[in-house]
């Protein structure tokens, strides 16, 4: 579903790459991990897939469309396939939960019945029925975090990228954060994650790819966090 | 496309109303843009009226000798309203020239048995004559210096055109004319200028403070024309809110200045702005609109560039 072809990003200052001859795939419905410490690429990698970065080298597909070759104009329709999540939550501060999920929705062109249906499913999935008409300042880290990822699931996209989704959160909400990510795989959407969280990879027990100093070192299937 | 287009008003209105200060600054700041340009404006018009009750107080006057044959003032007469330069011609008659002779010297004893002395009119007619452009005399003379040239030496019709005795005053006022336009041009210019200038930087910092936002509503997928829309009405709404609240400032203002104005102007500007108030509206408004929408489509434009 997603294809990483020798991929390698070079900065114009002759700094280490951020990226180096990357290549893997992911399968649909995998659940992958990526690991490693700051600075060894991870973020690039998820850039990449949203068409934020570009490779210097190499190609990336998204099943058989090359990403990067998407003409600007057809960029947003491409990105609502994917949903994104970070770790600074990036929700629209003027607007409440509800809003912010529906927004999602409303730039999607989605008709209003469906956004009356939709978004309140999607708060009830990451369990905020009760915090919907909430503005994110009156939220804590673990409820922002599970607004971001309603708005990343309620257009049904094929594609969860999740970076550091739980970088900012306590255990009790990151444990929340990560069980709500499961369940949304087990409904079948494919989620590509990175963190630092030994205890978050040893828990998923799933796909687990290492990365360091740009390059991929590990590929595990059910991984533990080795390094 | 309905509802894109619904979506995106109420998104204006809902991020006018929960930026309050952003757009309370940025309002603040049109309206006293608008305010010079429309200050610019009234100055502007009084300039204009003041300088053209000048320019109407100047003429040539050509003074006929008493005896001069009634089809050739005719001539002359109608030689000079057709020159291009010229915007109005006014004939006196030796009749009624001896008659506002007579008004004028009402209560003069002297000056008015010398009159009765006299067996006939000593008064010829004359023609009044006012050019578009002051500086444009100078040219009528010429011409009517060429028509007393083309006469009968022994009978001559012209006995005195008086734009010599005027040159120096019609210079002068010519120089300051000029000179009064430009200045006012120039002033008024840089004003627009700076007024524009900081308009578009306050609409810019109000849209730097949503950078995060529109980034978010990129990586969320909303088209560009989906984030841009809302800030396009939320400049739009600036300018027409700033464009009212310069008008009803004008007002009170304008009252109290009007009278003072007509004093030294010749022109009430109360007056003119109630009579031109729709005109008024329009440019202060427009511009406001205008300006605002440029500014915020400006603005977003930056973050909207992959």
């Amino acid at each position: 579903m997603i294809y990483f072809d020798n991929v390698s990003k070079l900065y114009s200052d002759g700094r280490a790459a951020a990226l180096q001859e990357v290549t893997f795939q992911v399968a649909p419905k995998e659940f992958v991990s990526i690991v490693g410490h700051s600075g060894a690429g991870k973020t690039t990698l998820l850039k990449m897939i949203i068409a934020e970065d570009k490779p210097s080298v190499g190609q990336v597909f998204y099943e058989s469309l090359d990403i990067h070759r998407i003409p600007r104009g057809k960029l947003p329709s491409y990105r609502r396939k994917i949903g994104t999540v970070f770790q600074d939550f990036k929700l629209l501060p003027h607007k409440t939960a509800f809003e912010n999920v529906a927004f999602a929705m409303e730039a999607n062109g989605r008709s209003d019945a469906e956004i009356a249906e939709n978004v309140p499913q999607a708060l009830s999935l990451v369990d905020l029925d009760d915090k919907a008409w909430n503005f994110p300042h009156e939220l804590s880290g673990g409820e922002k975090q599970r607004v971001a990822i309603a708005r990343a699931i309620v257009n049904q996209p094929d594609i969860i990228i999740a970076d550091e989704p739980t970088g900012n959160l306590d255990p009790i909400a990151t444990y929340e954060v990560v069980q709500i990510l499961r369940k949304i795989n087990d409904l079948g959407t494919t989620v590509i994650m990175t963190t630092h969280n030994k205890g978050v990879i040893d828990e998923i027990e799933r796909r687990v790819i290492t990365m360091d100093d740009g390059r991929i070192v590990r590929d595990d299937a059910t991984g533990k966090y080795v390094l | 496309m309905i509802t894109g287009l619904r979506r995106v008003t109420k998104a204006g209105f809902v991020g006018f109303w929960r930026n309050a200060y952003v757009s309370l600054a940025s309002i603040f700041v049109l309206t006293v843009a608008l305010f010079v340009i429309g200050a610019t404006m009234f100055i502007n018009q009084l300039l204009n009226v003041s300088l053209s009750a000048l320019q109407s107080k100047v003429d040539i006057n050509v003074y006929f000798v008493p005896d001069a044959p009634e089809d050739e003032i005719e001539r002359i007469r109608n030689a000079v309203a057709t020159l291009p330069d010229v915007s109005l011609v006014s004939y006196t008659t030796r009749e009624e020239a001896l008659q506002q002779y007579r008004e004028r010297r009402q209560g003069d004893e002297i000056s008015l048995q010398a009159l009765e002395e006299l067996d006939e009119n000593p008064l010829g007619g004359n023609l009044a004559i006012q050019a578009k452009e002051t500086s444009q005399y100078e040219n009528i003379a010429r011409f009517l210096d060429e028509q007393r040239a083309a006469a009968e030496p022994q009978t001559p019709v012209i006995d005195v055109i008086n734009y010599d005795q005027n040159r120096d005053s019609i210079d002068t006022l010519t120089g300051v004319i000029d000179a009064t336009e430009k200045a006012s041009l120039i002033v008024m210019s840089i004003l627009l200028i700076a007024a524009v200038l900081i308009t578009f930087n306050t609409i810019r910092l109000a849209i730097y403070t949503s950078r995060e936002e529109i980034a978010i509503m990129r990586l969320v997928g909303a088209s560009n024309m989906f984030i841009r829309g809302p800030f396009m009405l939320q400049g739009i709404m600036y300018g027409f809110i700033a464009g009212l609240l310069a008008l009803l400032f004008f007002y009170p203002l304008l009252i109290w200045l009007g009278p003072r104005t007509e004093l030294f102007f010749e022109l009430n500007l109360f007056t003119y702005y109630v009579q031109n108030f729709g005109t008024i509206f329009g440019i202060l408004v427009g511009i406001g609109v205008a300006l605002g929408l440029i500014s915020s489509t400006l603005a977003v434009a930056r973050y909207l560039r992959t």
